[in-house]
């Protein structure tokens, strides 16, 4: 064939695009095909494809969809955290002459990936799906406002992740750090497509964001059971609404941003080159004008948790409600105006810098407000020492910490000096691992129960706990160190023999976070095992609070039989004093959405349409994008979205349910 | 929903009932409108009847504005009763917002060579 015939089918893909000459790359795809196929192979000798696509990837169920998000979140942690081991025991050898075992083009593409993917892949999917799951739950409504667009949401950021996971076996990942500044990541300094697969992974995994965002603040705007007045909602749904709100307000900056880098890229205009009038300067402003607000959005829910923990297991309601409605509003509003922060260094003089400073540290005083009102929550509280509570006590100390790192940081002379060293990472980890990975470990423990109908196992829990804790702390507090002695991030190599001690501290730390994640999926195995033993009957296991816990565990598709009235903050917690009975006669059918494969087929074409872009195999990406939008169009003649739920069907299972909980008295 | 509230702007063609129903006479108007303020912006860049360029886009800029308010009124149907006030929260919202993101980059990048090393003044001087 002719190289141009060649290039017209296959772009620039050709064999020599597989990292065949990269022995860990070719090892780590080995095993990956290897598990790939054996899983593939047992699930269709258990003949579970045709279980999997009816119940599950064509579901409309916020309740599957959030389940899904929370796996989702779970296998890219495995892929980011071997990312960081790997980076741990680069930097922990690379002393003394030794080169390490990572070359720089490789190593490059590890922090890159690492960064990338802990954020897009693993903090938001966890925070989305705990949103997805629990939200429409607290606020008693039967699903979102638009489960066909939650199931589309949800396969656009799988397809998102399926682009990175493929930049590891066809062509290669970013190297340019994980929100790609050009210059290095225009076309003179980032020619292949590693660059390419960033934008791509990250607009189509965007557009799943978004209307994920857009979704849930119509459910918690329009979707109330009647009585629920906006300051009686759950803090979880508050601290959510707002989340959702930062989502649809700053997203839209990220996608137009990597838009005009990809117009750089492709069609050579120069938005954010060295010439021709271009900034790169404005490249780093407006991304993070999307990129501040994405820290408190991945945080923000995380606060939801722990409130709601704190009150659950202190056995009090939430001291401060208000106050703590407010501090979430405030710091929604501010959370716009410290941007600058992250280049304080960039330029600028004394005034817009002492701005951006000043701004800075007055957010950190809701936070405070916040953290007050847990210990106050907690206090003459009876405590209840369960694994959701031993996260939240873990993240209580372990942010003020990294809260207290960052106001240092805001100090723009103190950030002269810190600027891009290795005490921003800790800074960064401190706030991120203690928020945000705690808040939800916290969550999936105790929203566990709720969704499996079985507690989790406490042993494995606590060996968990206790891993990822210390396993923190040694990690990241060798980097605070080693930051005020002026190392800089993603160096490869290091020349002062005397650093190697802390290196070799944080690659221990590292190992038993990495025995931590073991832990939490032996918990995870040895609980399904278990599950008799752990069984949760009354669908109220924690003595809770808020309306989830009034519903069956695992709730029925409908949520609710009949759809409850709120008369109180802590509204479940008032029915169960008020000697609230559950209604057993009169019974309706109930009108529901009906599932559809049209998301995942849509998001399928977005993926290849992406992967066409990538590699310029332009008939890809057309034809992908012209059969999205038939696929799309086609979707508006379907007239088969909902149907009902007979009565008998919701007698049946409300019956089970009336003898299960007269089993357990 | 509000009777009073009805009836005192039975006048105009917004029926408060949770959403703002626009007519036919309505969506004309707002088309007429934005053909005009569009029209008007071109004809004072084709004609050149400002005395300067900078003017001229000023006025283009004001145009601009008067134009998303009719968009939002006349296409949108924002009012402050809308889905209980819902829409105009978020319009106000999406205000500060954008306000926050432009006037915050454009003081942010006409700042950013402060501290840097005065490049015009040393092409100057070649």
């Amino acid at each position: 064939m002719s190289p141009d015939l060649l290039k017209l089918i296959f772009g620039r893909l050709g064999l020599e695009s597989l990292p065949l000459h990269e022995p860990i790359v070719v090892g780590t795809f080995a095993v990956v095909a290897l598990g790939g196929a054996t899983l593939l192979a047992g699930l269709t000798y258990f003949r579970l494809w045709g279980y999997l696509w009816r119940e599950w990837f064509t579901t409309v169920d916020h309740k599957r969809i959030g389940i899904m998000y929370m796996i989702l979140g779970i296998v890219m942690l495995l892929r980011g955290f071997a990312d960081a081991l790997m980076m741990r025991g680069q930097q922990m050898l690379a002393f003394n002459g030794s080169e390490g075992y990572l070359n720089a083009h490789h190593y490059d593409q590890v922090f890159t990936a690492h960064g990338v993917i802990m954020i897009f892949f693993v903090a938001m999917p966890l925070v989305t799906g705990l949103m997805n799951y629990v939200v429409p739950l607290q606020i008693g409504a039967r699903d979102v406002s638009f489960p066909f667009l939650n199931n589309f949401s949800f396969w656009m950021t799988v397809g998102g992740a399926v682009l990175v996971m493929a930049s590891l076996f066809i062509g290669e990942f970013a190297r340019t750090g994980w929100l790609a500044y050009p210059p290095l990541s225009n076309i003179g300094y980032s020619p292949d497509v590693g660059v390419d697969y960033y934008i791509w992974a990250l607009q189509v995994a965007g557009v799943g964001t978004t209307l994920s965002g857009i979704n849930l603040i119509c459910t918690i705007v329009k979707l109330r059971c009647p009585g629920m007045t906006m300051m009686k909602m759950p803090v979880f749904t508050w601290t959510s609404l707002c989340t959702n709100i930062l989502i649809v307000a700053s997203f839209p900056v990220l996608t137009v941003v990597l838009a005009l880098l990809s117009l750089d890229r492709y069609v050579g205009t120069n938005f954010f080159t060295n010439d021709f009038g271009g900034s790169p300067m404005m490249y780093v402003n407006l991304i993070w004008i999307w990129g501040h607000p994405e820290v408190y959005i991945l945080v923000l829910p995380a606060f939801g948790v722990f409130s709601e923990v704190t009150s659950t297991f202190s056995g009090k309601r939430l001291f401060g409600y208000t106050s703590m409605v407010y501090a979430t509003v405030v710091i929604t509003i501010l959370s716009y105006l410290v941007w600058l922060h992250h280049f304080f260094t960039m330029g600028s003089g004394a005034s817009v810098n002492s701005f951006f400073g000043i701004t800075t540290m007055i957010i950190s005083i809701p936070t405070g407000a916040k953290m007050f009102n847990w210990l106050f929550t907690m206090y003459r509280g009876r405590i209840r020492y369960e694994l959701p509570m031993l996260w939240t006590i873990a993240f209580m100390l372990t942010f003020v910490l990294g809260g207290m790192t960052g106001v240092l940081l805001a100090v723009p002379p103190a950030d002269f000096v810190l600027h891009n060293s290795l005490f921003l990472i800790a800074h960064f980890h401190n706030v991120i691992i203690g928020g945000v990975v705690f808040g939800a470990f916290a969550g999936i423990n105790y929203w566990f129960p709720k969704a499996f109908g079985f507690k989790l196992d406490v042993f494995w829990g606590k060996l968990s706990f206790w891993f990822w804790v210390v396993g923190f702390y040694l990690a990241f507090m060798p980097l605070y160190v080693l930051g005020l002695m002026g190392v800089t991030r993603r160096l490869r190599v290091f020349d002062d023999p005397s650093l190697q001690i802390w290196f070799v501290i944080a690659a221990i730390g590292a190992f038993l976070v990495f025995l931590g994640i073991l832990c939490m999926l032996m918990q995870f195995a040895v609980s399904f095992l278990k599950r008799e033993q752990l069984k949760d009957v009354t669908g109220d296991p924690w003595d809770a609070r808020t309306l989830e816990w009034a519903t069956s565990s695992p709730p029925p598709d409908y949520n609710f039989a009949f759809t409850p009235v709120v008369h109180d903050n802590d509204a479940w917690w008032d029915m169960k004093k008020r000697g609230y009975q559950r209604p057993l006669t009169g019974f309706r059918p109930i009108h529901m959405p009906s599932s559809t494969g049209t998301g995942i087929i849509l998001a399928g074409f977005a993926t290849a349409m992406g992967f066409g872009l990538i590699w310029y195999i332009w008939w890809l990406a057309a034809g992908s994008f012209i059969a999205m939008l038939v696929v799309g169009i086609g979707h508006t003649f379907n007239y088969h979205r909902d149907f009902d739920i007979p009565a008998e069907d919701v007698i049946r299972t409300e019956d089970a349910r009336t003898k299960l909980l007269a089993g357990a008295k | 929903m509000n009777t009073d509230t009805h009836a005192a702007h039975a006048g105009d063609h917004h029926h408060d009932d949770g959403h703002a129903h626009s007519t036919f006479s309505g969506y004309m108007l707002g088309f007429v409108l934005s053909v005009v303020l569009t029209a008007i912006p071109f004809w004072l860049v084709m004609s050149g009847a400002l005395p300067s360029k900078q003017i001229t886009a000023l006025v283009i800029m004001a145009f601009a504005v008067v134009q998303i308010v009719v968009h939002m009124i006349y296409f949108l149907h924002m009012n402050t009763k809308s889905e209980n006030g819902w829409s105009m929260m978020a319009l106000i919202f999406t205000i500060v917002m954008v306000v926050i993101a432009l006037s915050g980059s454009l003081w942010v990048m006409n700042h950013l060579n402060s501290n840097m090393m005065p490049m015009h003044e040393m092409t100057g001087m070649k």
